[in-house]
């Protein structure tokens, strides 16, 4: 497993080549690009900003928890940081196993984990000039007194 | 006791900073801290009551006790990905 957070381009098979095995029949790669509009309105780049300290360290754990579902299941990910143009990359996630169901199904249980989890934020830039931080998505917090 | 307090995103715009040390009572939780950043005007008042609080890159529930030399940071809605 290898998990890590970057400000530099992403390199899709540089992220695939870190799983697979002999024993894998199958592996996915997803892509988050960033999309030329959101909400009715034309965007030319979005800055993500990361907690990155904690970014790192709660990607680590959701994989972790991801690669627990399955066992001998390989996992990368890596969520970059910095002004994106639209058409970047800005997550990668590739999960290789024995057989596909399992794949897809990590695969798509992890990225909804990071969105959900991950102390990232991102500001659209529009083709008007403004700018917007996204509205995100409450993260969760431990029923009981972390300590 | 003091902690060091870290903003990220829209909390940072509202602030006009990203980080500063924060005096509370020993004690203090973590949504007493929110409450004393609120009380503090300049903006500080635009964070929501109910922001999200990591205390030494974990979060943590609203009641959590804070530690002197704690890094406490307020946690805007996530949009990764």
């Amino acid at each position: 497993m290898r998990t890590w957070i970057t400000h530099d381009v992403i390199d899709p098979a540089a992220v695939l080549a870190e799983v697979g095995a002999p024993e894998h029949g199958a592996a996915v790669l997803f892509l988050g690009t960033v999309r030329d509009h959101n909400e009715g309105r034309a965007v030319v780049s979005i800055r993500y900003e990361a907690y990155e300290a904690m970014a790192a360290r709660v990607l680590a754990e959701t994989a972790a928890e991801a690669a627990a579902r399955v066992p001998g299941i390989r996992i990368a990910a890596v969520h970059r940081v910095g002004e994106l143009r639209v058409g970047e990359v800005s997550l990668a996630v590739a999960v290789s196993s024995a057989h596909r169901a399992e794949a897809f199904d990590v695969a798509r249980h992890l990225l909804e984990e990071i969105k959900r989890r991950l102390p990232v934020w991102k500001e659209e830039h529009y083709a008007e000039g403004d700018r917007r931080w996204l509205d995100g998505q409450t993260p969760p917090v431990p029923q009981e007194a972390g300590r | 006791m003091r902690v060091r307090l870290l903003l990220f995103a829209q909390y940072r715009d509202f602030a006009g900073t990203s980080e500063l040390e924060v005096e509370l009572p020993d004690g203090a939780t973590a949504a007493a801290l929110v409450e004393v950043l609120r009380s503090r005007g300049g903006g500080f008042e635009r964070i929501p009551a109910a922001a999200a609080v990591a205390v030494n890159q974990e979060y943590v529930t609203p009641d959590t006790p804070l530690r002197d030399g704690d890094e406490v940071a307020l946690i805007p809605p996530v949009a990764g990905g």
